[in-house]
């Protein structure tokens, strides 16, 4: 629950002795309460003030570490129900579920994507996170066999997935101080997979009924038991009920603050259907709606990419818009008697006109400057996107070593500073391009140098 | 655990088309399926895409369901009503865009005509978004295609006196486009009622942005204008949306690409068809109620994910 200023500063030493580098306690209180500074900050506060307020002040969806070292990912944490009241701020994850009942080629192929399936795209490295090792057969040796060779083929954090107790501990065994999800806890259970969560400090998966006043009953025990990272399965298996668990816990966790149900959610597309492609149709409801942990049957490069691609949608920042680097994009293989495009560095904005381009198929180089991440209409208006930018911008980017003419096409919406531009920019005729991208295609295939 | 939500708001309802094989959309009393705490009694449908001309950027795998119909709207429309069973038909006349084929009004309304005659389930008639050239067009199409209760779109800031107006005269619904922005879509919305046109004969186009281009600014328009609709029981947010999916998504670069000039990225023809069917399920969870598309295996998908989320749970 967020903490008002007030509330922060009641617990302060109220020395006013500027040790953390604000002058006063109140000034601090307030950076906290904006979530511009940390408690820590200040080395004077009392232990009981600083368990009174670390209590109070805890996400209301705590934040789970998932492995360890650079692989390690968090999911949770969350504050929002819906992305545009601030953002959504810890990426879901994906996972292939490998089991000890495949063949070895199949093992194979899916460590293979699990390993290969990354894309880079608006300069972020995209890839599943997870992977899933399964106990399908019951037998110890074999599940542990296949955490060995999963351990030894990917530096990809694991799921464990055993109901088994004396199983799982041997699997954990075998996978080392690595973290791994246990999953999953369950009424019949609890006690010993609580256990060897703290024994091996890996975070522990709860695995309802469909039943969520069970389940609270059931995490309140486990944390009872000392858990604090929890991951919890509401226990449905299909898409229907299981979308109305996750409002459900995602509301009750903001709202209620019900604590029990404060975690990240492990979802499982690939139990809800034997189809693939509806089991990425699932996950992508999931990606929007308060999954965390999305389990698949593979990652074949042609679904994975589009729900990268949506996990990246909706986790971007409203406030804070995606940015390509600036710079100069050669689209087609250019020459110098190709035409020059200025854009802003709006990743939308670079998609769409870089797009047009391609669908053109006419070489040409795309110059994006640096508008701070907004649109070519906002970044005019703010200033960003005016003649005395572009003119160093176009000097100093190193198009005038790459084309022999000197004709820089401009948004067609900017059209009232091309005069201006012109006089400015030495040695350059301006030209007033197309207003909406889509019209690019047709504009430069009549374009001249 | 009680954490369900009241709400005092609803969504209109809003019919196209005429007779039995009209098309009713809207009416929920909740956020989008979220079936747990309302009612949905229209579900979501799929409108298929018509063009005026052959396409000439279309990616293979886009191409080949309709590869035999593509040079003649009549025969196009058919397929996708009896083979592809969509709900409605979109024609899009993309040859009146004054950058490519620069047609006019006269010259589209015989096809118009030819296809609202030819199809029995409802039209949707949408023009280039440019906002003067629609002016023109507009008034002929929506004239061409009267006595079908047709949807007429996109009605802009710039022309709706002469757009939504036709679809006043010529007794159509309308479709007001707002540049994916709260304000903005109410604010037409109460221009183009107060020009007369019912609210009941208004569908929200509030932008459409494909799977990574945009998809997150029209999924957050979307969910603003549904919570205000639900939450607020604001009027001018209470119409249903509609979203043009197909023609955004099948130019996205990580669509169009071949496997060939891309190994790692997979079937060139599963992952199209999965960045249409995600980008219209995402936009259904956003609460859109018409879903224009162009791939049948992405339309079925979308179908199987409206039905398993909003029908009878064992
Ligand atoms: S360091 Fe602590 S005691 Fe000193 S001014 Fe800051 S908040 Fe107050």
């Amino acid at each position: 629950m967020a903490l008002t200023g007030i509330d922060i500063f009641k617990q302060l030493p109220k020395t006013n002795c500027g040790d953390c580098g604000v002058p006063t306690c109140l000034a601090f209180a307030m950076k906290i309460a904006a979530g511009q500074a940390e408690l820590a900050g200040c080395p004077h506060l009392s232990e009981d003030a600083a368990s009174a307020l670390s209590e109070a002040s805890a996400p209301p969806i705590r934040a789970v570490t998932i492995g360890v070292g650079d692989d390690a990912v968090k999911v949770g944490g969350e504050l929002v129900l819906y992305r545009h009241e601030k953002t959504f701020f810890n990426p879901c994850v994906f996972a292939a579920v490998i089991d000890d009942g495949m063949d070895a080629a199949t093992v194979d192929g899916l460590l293979k994507q699990t390993n290969e399936s990354r894309f880079v795209r608006v300069e972020q490295d995209l890839k599943a996170g997870l992977v899933g090792v399964k106990s399908l057969s019951g037998d110890t040796a074999k599940f542990v066999a296949l955490i060995e060779k999963v351990k030894a083929a990917t530096t990809q954090p694991m799921v464990l997935m055993c109901g088994d107790p004396a199983e799982m501990e041997a699997g954990l065994k075998a996978a080392g101080e690595t973290a791994p999800l246990i999953y999953a806890a369950t009424a019949a259970n609890y006690e010993a997979m609580a256990a060897l969560a703290l024994a091996h400090k890996a975070p522990l998966a709860v695995c309802g009924t469909g039943d969520l006043d069970a389940l609270v009953d059931l995490v309140k025990k486990i944390m009872a038991a000392g858990v604090k990272d929890i991951v919890l399965d509401p226990g449905t298996r299909n898409p229907k009920d299981t979308l109305e668990r996750l409002v459900y816990i995602r509301r009750a966790a903001l709202n209620k603050k019900v604590k029990e149900l404060g975690f990240p959610i492990i979802v499982f597309p690939n139990e809800e259907t034997d189809d693939k492609m509806m089991e990425a149709v699932y996950a992508g409801l999931y990606v929007g709606k308060y999954g965390s942990v999305i389990m698949l049957s593979d990652l074949d490069a042609a679904r994975a990419l589009p729900l990268y691609v949506l996990r990246q949608n909706i986790y971007t920042d409203p406030q804070r818009p995606m940015q390509v680097k600036p710079g100069i994009y050669p689209i087609g293989n250019p020459t110098a008697d190709s035409p020059v495009l200025i854009t802003s560095n709006f990743s939308l904005t670079y998609f769409i006109v870089s797009g047009e381009v391609e669908a053109s198929r006419v070489p040409a180089w795309l110059c994006v400057m640096d508008t701070e991440g907004l649109s070519v209409m906002t970044s005019w208006a703010a200033g960003k996107f005016v003649p005395e930018k572009i003119v160093p911008f176009i000097k100093g980017v190193g198009i005038e070593e790459q084309v022999k003419h000197r004709k820089l096409v401009i948004p067609g919406y900017l059209a009232t500073m091309s005069g201006e531009l012109e006089d400015e920019l030495e040695g350059w005729n301006v030209e007033v391009g197309p207003r909406e991208a889509a019209d690019i295609p047709p504009f430069l295939k009549t374009w001249a140098s | 655990m009680e954490v369900k939500e009241t709400y005092n708001g609803k969504i209109r309802e809003a019919t196209i088309g005429l007779g039995d094989t009209a098309v009713t959309v809207g009416g929920e009393t909740s956020l989008p399926l979220y079936m747990f705490e309302g009612a949905a009694p229209n579900k979501p449908v799929i409108a298929l895409e018509v063009y005026d001309t052959k396409p000439e950027d279309w990616p293979e795998a886009a191409i080949a369901p309709y590869a035999d119909v593509l040079d003649d709207p009549v025969k196009w429309a058919l397929k996708c009503q009896d083979e592809y069973k969509a709900d409605m038909i979109c024609l899009n006349l993309a040859s009146t865009n004054p950058s490519t084929g620069d047609r006019n009004g006269a010259d589209i309304a015989p096809i118009v005509k030819a296809v609202a005659d030819a199809i029995k389930i409802p039209l949707i008639v949408y023009g280039t978004a440019n906002a003067d050239k629609d002016a023109e067009v507009m008034p002929k199409a929506a004239e061409a295609c009267q006595g079908k209760r047709a949807l007429i779109g996109p009605v802009e800031e710039e022309n709706y006196k002469t757009v939504a107006a036709a679809a006043l005269g010529f007794d159509h619904l309308a479709a007001p486009h707002s540049p994916i922005d709260v304000n903005i879509a109410k604010q037409l919305n109460i221009l183009i009622t107060q020009l007369g046109l019912a609210p009941e004969r208004v569908i929200i186009d509030p932008t459409t942005g494909a799977l990574g281009y945009g998809l997150e600014y029209c999924y957050s328009v979307m969910e603003r204008l549904r919570l205000a609709a639900m939450t607020q029981n604001d009027s001018m947010t209470q119409m249903p949306m509609i979203n043009q999916i197909g023609r955004e998504v099948w130019k996205a670069k990580e669509v169009k690409t071949s496997e060939a000039d891309e190994p790692a990225w997979g079937d060139a023809e599963t992952r199209g068809v999965l960045w249409e069917a995600l980008t219209a399920t995402a936009l259904i969870m956003a609460g859109s109620n018409i879903l224009v598309m162009r791939h049948p295996k992405a339309v079925e998908l979308t179908r199987q994910f409206v039905a398993a989320l909003t029908g009878a749970t064992n």
